[in-house]
């Protein structure tokens, strides 16, 4: 079987699920004794193409188109690039620019696709793992073609190693122009503000579990009281209760605290790409299920508005009134 | 101007389950409107409040069950509804993207909108894909993941802002007829008013089969089958606190204290 997997950069840096994508696709090859052929397109693809050949890559196919992501070179660089190739799977990032041109390039190709993917096994016939209903059930597809397409979740493989003196082959997309229809303007940074969440030793960072915007002062108060900083997960966020630089995960800020105590956060994937390093991670959650407890190294199974109260007291402070 | 609002409704698992099959037993879910999917009636709003003579209209693919989540978007500003549904789709479960997208497509080429809005993906399937995959279908232009929008009525450039991982948005223009699938937080989406619900009423959900929109059972047609549906195993091997919350929190307060990340 073989395989074509398309790295991701940005700003000139390739991105780690480039380098996990190698490993998916390298596995999924091994199955049936093919090869694996990974491709980047756009940037320094030179240098690219040097970084991109580690073990277990076959080829590197470069395509020097534009400097950074733009979907609809993508989109017919990867579909012309798929017709010379001809592989069996096609692997993209399951990122914010995998899924702007993954679903178009499949389309455009027939190709059936799925997405999120969390393992990938082929005896033959290619199983897809997945997840639904927020990460609380998994689910196993089976593609019944000859030729899928599949986003794979960064992070759910080890990135590829060393290097493996791969062949590196220029490939010219012959890009039509007249179809891109959207321009890249530039980039912005955003979460600036008078806090840093990422230099925080200690992180208290409070999830939809909270319920009402008021109830943020609860949190406060006990991070006030442990002289920590407060963060967040997305929906806080979403719904300006706190400003975007305390949101941390996949979208927000990444984190690496001593500490980090989740307050009434489930721990959806999102959210868990941004503080898994956290040195210790101790949950507040009434749900035993939540998959924040696959991380977690402490655990309270209760009410936070029981448990933050208390919490603030055995420290001598005053809990508000919420 | 015409925009199309594809909004879906989801079924959200209730904490403790049962799994019957190859689905979560009926008894566990609840029906809402998707949460993306609010945000996304919201942006079509704000421009139809904007500009003169913008039309919204929603399409959903469900059953006669999801009236209820249409006319959640129709109190909200939503001008017409059409729902998609036929005897060929009861059964499917989990639809393909292609499915979808062929649905779609062929209600926006009825409609001929200018740009269509989706939510970035469904909190039930979590796909991710339908709205690209419709874009490159009826040859639109499309961004994905978008949490600001900039576009003014009638206009044909959208600017917008994608919102990338770490921190860091792509600012984009793309030019209508566009699809975007919208990003949670791109803006504050409204409660229905008592006076949109009772407007909700009269406003018109139109059903149509397969066969309307010119379709035949053909399109559910997909060499995707789900095999397996299972709860995860649980990694856990977290020291859970027990006791009175009192007891649990002297529990945390200790440890914190031996770590040392804390004084007092």
């Amino acid at each position: 079987m073989s395989v074509l997997a398309i790295a991701e950069h940005r700003r000139g840096e390739l991105r780690d699920v480039s380098f996990e994508l190698a490993t998916a696709g390298r596995e999924l090859a091994d199955a049936t004794d093919g090869d694996l052929h990974l491709a980047v397109i756009g940037g320094e693809v030179g240098e690219f193409a040097d970084r991109l050949d580690r073990e277990g890559v076959d080829v590197v196919h470069t395509v020097d188109e534009g400097e950074e992501f733009n979907h609809d070179v993508y989109t017919q660089a990867v579909a012309a690039l798929y017709d010379e190739v001809e592989p069996d799977v096609l692997l993209m990032p399951n990122s914010v620019n995998g899924l702007d041109y993954a679903p178009a390039v499949a389309n455009r190709l027939s190709l059936p696709l799925v997405t999120d993917a969390i393992d990938i096994e082929s005896d033959g016939v290619l199983s897809v793992t997945r997840e639904k209903y927020g990460s609380k059930v998994e689910t196993v597809v089976e593609v019944d073609a000859d030729r899928a397409a599949v986003t794979v979740r960064p992070g759910e493989w080890p990135p590829a190693e060393g290097t493996n003196g791969a062949d590196v082959r220029e490939f010219d997309a012959e890009i039509d122009e007249s179809a891109v229809r959207s321009t890249v303007t530039g980039f912005q940074e955003v979460g600036g503000g008078d806090v840093d969440i990422t230099e925080a030793e200690v992180l208290v960072s409070v999830g939809r579990g909270i319920e009402e915007e008021e109830n943020i002062a609860l949190v406060e108060a006990l991070a006030d009281t442990l002289d920590a900083t407060l963060s967040s997960s997305r929906p806080i966020v979403d719904n300006g209760w706190l400003p975007k630089n305390r949101q941390v995960g996949q979208s927000g800020k990444q984190v690496t605290p001593e500490v980090y105590i989740a307050i009434g956060i489930s721990g959806a994937v999102q959210h868990v790409a941004g503080m898994k390093g956290a040195e210790t991670i101790v949950a507040i959650n009434t749900d035993p299920n939540a998959p924040i407890y696959d991380l977690a190294d402490y655990g309270i199974v209760d009410d936070l508005f029981d448990v933050v109260p208390a919490l603030i007291e055995a420290f001598g402070g005053e809990p508000p009134e919420v | 101007m015409k925009i199309l609002i594809a909004v879906t409704e989801v079924a959200e698992v209730e904490d403790d389950f049962e799994i019957d099959g190859l689905a979560v037993a009926e008894q566990y879910l609840d029906y809402d409107l998707n949460e993306w999917d609010d945000y996304a009636i919201e942006a079509g709003v704000q421009l139809q409040e904007a500009g003169e003579d913008v039309e919204v209209v929603s399409v959903t693919i469900g059953p006669e069950r999801s009236e209820e989540t249409i006319r959640m978007g129709l109190a909200k500003g939503v001008d017409r509804a059409i729902r998609v549904w036929d005897d060929a789709l009861e059964g499917e479960g989990q639809l393909g993207v292609e499915t979808k997208a062929d649905i779609l497509a062929a209600v926006a080429e009825d409609e001929d909108p200018d740009l269509v809005l989706a939510g970035v993906q469904s909190n039930d399937d979590a796909f991710g894909a339908t709205g690209v995959s419709l874009a490159d279908e009826i040859g639109f232009e499309w961004a994905a993941v978008v949490n600001d929008l900039d576009l003014e009525p009638g206009g044909d450039v959208a600017s917008v802002h994608r919102e990338l991982e770490g921190g860091v948005e792509e600012l984009t223009d793309v030019e209508l007829p566009a699809v975007l699938t919208i990003q949670t937080g791109i803006n504050e989406p409204r409660y229905a008013s008592l006076r949109g619900i009772r407007q909700a009423q009269s406003k018109e959900i139109a059903p149509e089969d397969l066969a309307d929109i010119g379709l035949d059972a053909s399109v559910t047609e997909s060499p995707i089958t789900l095999t397996q549906l299972y709860e995860p195993e649980t990694e856990s091997d977290a020291t859970v606190f027990e006791g009175s919350p009192d007891e649990e929190a002297d529990q945390l307060a200790d440890l914190l204290r031996d770590k040392g990340v804390v004084e007092g």
